[in-house]
């Protein structure tokens, strides 16, 4: 691009078109997020560097973890790429489940929680639901959405009905349902202090012919089930009447109330809604991912990193899957980046900075008052008169 | 002839607009001068200029022919600038004389120690200083001197204010005394008032006048900002118009009209009365009996309140700001509970009706605070047009999936008949409208569900001219489709304009109804302020 050439016309009259795309590109949210993602990385690489580490292995390590391709050894494996894909399911899922309240007005930092109780039931019904191919998984991951629904659900009533932040309400029942969870699982055949017993084979999500095409990835159906939530969240926002009811809760509850439409109702059905994606999510990983019921000692943090996930997408369907897949990308590369003696600990900074960056978009807010400030003066000066006058 | 302030050539922009536009306004010493405008002309900004709060992009202050820096509203103060706010900056509870010194309580700390400071040696002296000056966050304070200036200060302009009386205890009209107070105990001579009379009921306003009148006597310099011109010819020495940010003229109040006030702030000749045509009510369409209703607080706002609105009548709610009128819209639309007594619409009781219920039974509202519960500003006017009936199978496909198009023309057809200015067509994110629009908007909406009883609160508030005379002859239209109109307002002028009935509320109950041909400005004023009707 001409990048020099807008340089040396920055100050003639090439400063008004400069201007104006500045103007343009801040108002696109997608555009923020991009530079808030570069900034992180931007951070990140520094760290490297400060530590006396050498970048590129960072970046060769995301490159192996997005195209299979090790620059190292000069060795291609499409396993790299089935495994990204999977830890993407379940980071875009509880994205969705943290935007899903979000655009309603609510914040769920308890998806981490509901995530434990899809886990928990799908691991359950492995053991006792009905042992038929294909019946059985799809039963597990039902059960286990519908508990997390209802999890979340509860959450929304005590909200529209005593007004109990929901904040303080999901961070509570986030530790509720790990320790019930170790409780529920330590009951299970098998069980030693970390896992249980093998499952049943029907309750797998797996399918070998998408496992040898990725040559034994983890990758597993999960990713179909990641596709219709996807769907059903877009459609639900976008094409139902629920979705303007919540949108319009959203944004402005008071203007909704008074319009007649039913708040609590949306307020209710927005986090039980958005517990069932978190409850998705910990079905997938619980019977996808793994072929043992897991006693968690700690939490996965799917769920939290599904805030980040959400913001970053800013609550746009595109926006979820491209920020949950780089999410994805971030934790396949971490094994890499071991390997070629960068810190790890580096991926989990570069996440932390991008949240702390997020609140750029206000930023951004303050920028394109600056430069329609400039615009004003621009308009002023050359006709003499105001182009809009109304405040005062 | 000395200036006390000079401000020269001012011009100061906001994000996409400019408030003031080369603007010069020239106060001298000892008058009083109006500064007139319409809502968004830019009075406040300059007054928010001249006392610090903004800094301008050009131009230049001078106070009492000294050129001034005003950084922020110390420097004002400093200056011997003051300001009334019109929306008073008090603590509820806090004492008469806490407001009074608030800001200014680190000048009033007691000397603790007394030995030293007074002390014969330098060095003790020193010492008692630096004591004070460290611990002064610590220390009582010494409210005697501040209560003595207070009462002097009373008794000078007379007010009947009682210094150790808290604030939420005293009236809207003491209240701004005490903010006058503010300013005379920080020895300002130089008295700026925003909008001063908006919250007051007429019998206030001629009490404010003659506190001005008397400030003025006492050699204050005064700057009343208003657009009330009554107000204007009955102090005011000089007046300086401003209309859309710009300077139009600065004229001798005395040798000037009302009309050519009134024509200079609009920029054209303005019709002050509304030609509303005969009202030929019908049956009653609303109705309240010894209504009572809570607000979210649990406080009893509404209490033992009774009405009657018949079709094809106007029936106005006049009072003072804060007598109920928002918790009366809010008990009839359904956001508060009715704790006893009971409502009709239509001659049924209404009491258990969910807020949709009402609404598809024909209660249509305009509230009086837009964006809090008018509209949804991110919604476009395509989505915010549909918010009343979104779930009805008009806006649906032949999937039961809402459609777009569907609303899209409803928008547009309302966009055409009601000629609200938009950048994008029903695209256009109702937030980003002017005020003027998006009440537009807002009633556009309504009357398309032909509701049989409208509740109009504030319809013009903060509205220019042009849009206010639209809006007023809508409200009239409705009632001659043969609606029930409530028109909530807090300008006494709209409502004996407009309305057929005019019912006076105060604290929360109806203090008594008039034909609006038989009554007048001042016997509604006494309803207003809780005088029971001989």
């Amino acid at each position: 691009m001409g990048l020099d050439n807008k340089k040396g016309k920055l100050l003639g009259h090439d400063r008004d078109e400069l201007i104006n795309l500045a103007d343009k590109a801040l108002k696109r949210e997608g555009v923020i997020s991009v530079i808030v993602v570069l900034l992180g990385f931007l951070l990140g690489t520094l760290l490297i560097a400060f530590v006396g580490k050498n970048p590129s292995g960072m970046y060769s390590s995301i490159w192996q973890a997005i195209t299979g391709h090790n620059t190292v050894t000069g060795r291609f494996n499409i396993r790299n790429i089935g495994d990204t894909l999977n830890y993407l399911v379940p980071f875009t899922l509880c994205g969705l489940s943290i935007a899903f309240a979000y655009r309603a007005g609510l914040f769920n930092i308890g998806a981490e929680g509901q995530y434990i109780v899809g886990m928990t039931v799908a691991t359950v019904c492995a053991y006792y639901g009905p042992k038929v191919p294909v019946i059985h998984a799809v039963y597990c991951l039902l059960m286990a959405t519908a508990a997390a629904a209802a999890y979340g659900g509860v959450v929304g009533y005590l909200k529209s009905k005593f007004e109990v932040s929901e904040v303080v309400a999901t961070i509570m029942l986030n530790y509720t349902a790990l320790y019930l969870s170790r409780m529920v699982c330590m009951a299970l055949p098998g069980a030693t202090t970390y896992n249980t017993s093998p499952f049943p084979k029907t309750a797998l999500m797996k399918w070998g012919p998408l496992e040898s095409m990725f040559n034994g990835s983890t990758i597993n159906l999960g990713i179909l089930v990641l596709v219709f939530g996807l769907l059903v969240y877009w459609f639900i926002m976008e094409k139902t009447i629920l979705g303007f009811e919540l949108k319009a809760t959203g944004f402005n509850k008071n203007a909704s109330l008074a319009s007649g439409i039913p708040t609590r109702r949306s307020t209710i059905l927005s986090m039980a809604i958005s517990g069932a994606f978190a409850g998705a999510a910990g079905a997938v990983v619980a019977i996808g991912s793994f072929t043992y019921g897991r006693i968690v000692s700690g939490m996965d943090n799917y769920g939290f990193n599904g805030i980040a996930v959400a913001l970053i997408g800013n609550c746009k369907t595109i926006g979820i899957l491209l920020a949950g897949y780089l999410f994805g990308v971030l934790k396949q590369a971490q094994q890499f980046m071991q390997t070629r003696g960068v810190p790890r600990e580096v991926t989990f900074i570069i996440q932390g900075v991008i949240v702390v960056f997020i609140a750029l978009r206000s930023a951004a807010e303050i920028m394109r008052a600056r430069i329609s400030k400039m615009k004003v003066g621009d308009s002023k000066a050359k006709s003499g008169a105001p182009a809009s006058v109304k405040a005062e | 002839m000395e200036y006390a302030v000079e401000m020269l050539n001012i011009t100061k922009v906001f994000p996409g607009i400019i408030a003031n536009d080369d603007v010069t306004l020239k106060v001298e010493k000892g008058e009083i001068h109006a500064l007139l405008g319409e809502n968004g002309a830019g009075k406040s900004t300059l007054m928010s200029i001249l006392f610090g709060a903004y800094k301008p992009e050009k131009g230049k202050i001078r106070i009492n022919g000294q050129d001034a820096n005003i950084v922020n509203s110390n420097t004002a103060t400093d200056l011997g600038i003051g300001m009334v706010h019109q929306h008073f900056k008090l603590v509820h509870n806090y004492t008469v004389t806490e407001n009074i010194v608030l800001g200014i309580e680190g000048t009033m700390t007691k000397d603790m120690l007394p030995g030293l400071s007074n002390s014969a040696s330098p060095a003790a002296r020193k010492c008692g200083k630096i004591f004070n000056k460290v611990f002064k966050n610590m220390m009582p304070l010494d409210f005697d001197l501040a209560r003595d200036k207070i009462r002097r200060l009373c008794k000078q302009y007379g007010f009947d204010l009682n210094p150790d009386d808290l604030i939420e205890n005293i009236s809207v009209g003491q209240q701004q005394k005490v903010e006058i107070l503010k300013t005379l105990y920080r020895d300002a001579d130089i008295i700026i008032f925003d909008e001063p009379s908006a919250v007051l009921t007429p019998q206030e306003i001629d009490e404010l006048l003659q506190i001005i009148l008397k400030l003025k006597n006492e050699g204050k310099t005064i700057i009343l900002i208003t657009h009330k011109l009554k107000e204007i010819k009955a102090v005011a020495d000089k007046c300086t118009i401003l209309r859309r940010g710009r300077y139009i003229d600065c004229v001798n109040v005395k040798t000037t009209t009302e009309d050519e006030l009134a024509s200079l702030m609009v920029g054209r000749a303005v019709k002050f009365n509304i030609d509303k045509g005969v009202s030929k009510p019908a049956e009653v369409v609303f109705e309240m009996k010894n209504v009572s209703s809570d607000n979210e607080l649990g406080v009893e706002k509404i209490h033992d309140l009774s009405l009657s609105i018949r079709r094809g009548e106007i029936v106005g709610i006049a009072g003072v700001d804060g007598n109920g009128q928002s918790e009366l819209l809010a008990t009839i639309l359904g956001l508060y509970p009715v704790k006893s007594g009971d409502m009709f619409l239509k001659g049924v009781r209404i009491n258990d009706k969910s807020i949709r219920e009402r609404i598809e039974m024909g209660l249509g509202c305009v509230p009086e605070d837009r964006k809090k519960h008018g509209f949804v500003s991110e919604f476009d006017i395509s989505m915010n047009s549909i918010i009343k009936d979104y779930y009805k199978s008009t806006f649906r496909d032949s999937f039961g999936v809402l459609d777009v198009s569907k609303s899209d023309k409803r928008a547009a057809s309302l966009i055409k008949a009601f000629d609200i200015r938009c950048g994008q067509g029903v695209r256009s994110a109702v937030g980003s409208l002017s005020g003027g629009n998006q009440q537009k908007v807002i009633i556009a909406r309504e009357i398309e569900l032909k509701p049989d009883f409208i509740i109009f609160s504030q319809p013009t508030r903060g509205l220019d001219v042009g849009a206010i005379e639209g809006i007023r002859k809508r409200i009239i239209e409705e009632r001659d489709r043969g609606a029930g109109i409530m028109l909530i307002s807090f300008e006494l002028a709209e409502i004996m304009n407009l309305c057929d009935r005019i019912a006076a509320i105060s604290k929360g109950t109806i203090n008594g109804i008039k034909n609006a041909d038989e009554t007048n400005e001042s016997e509604i004023g006494l309803l207003m302020a809780g005088k029971k009707a001989e």
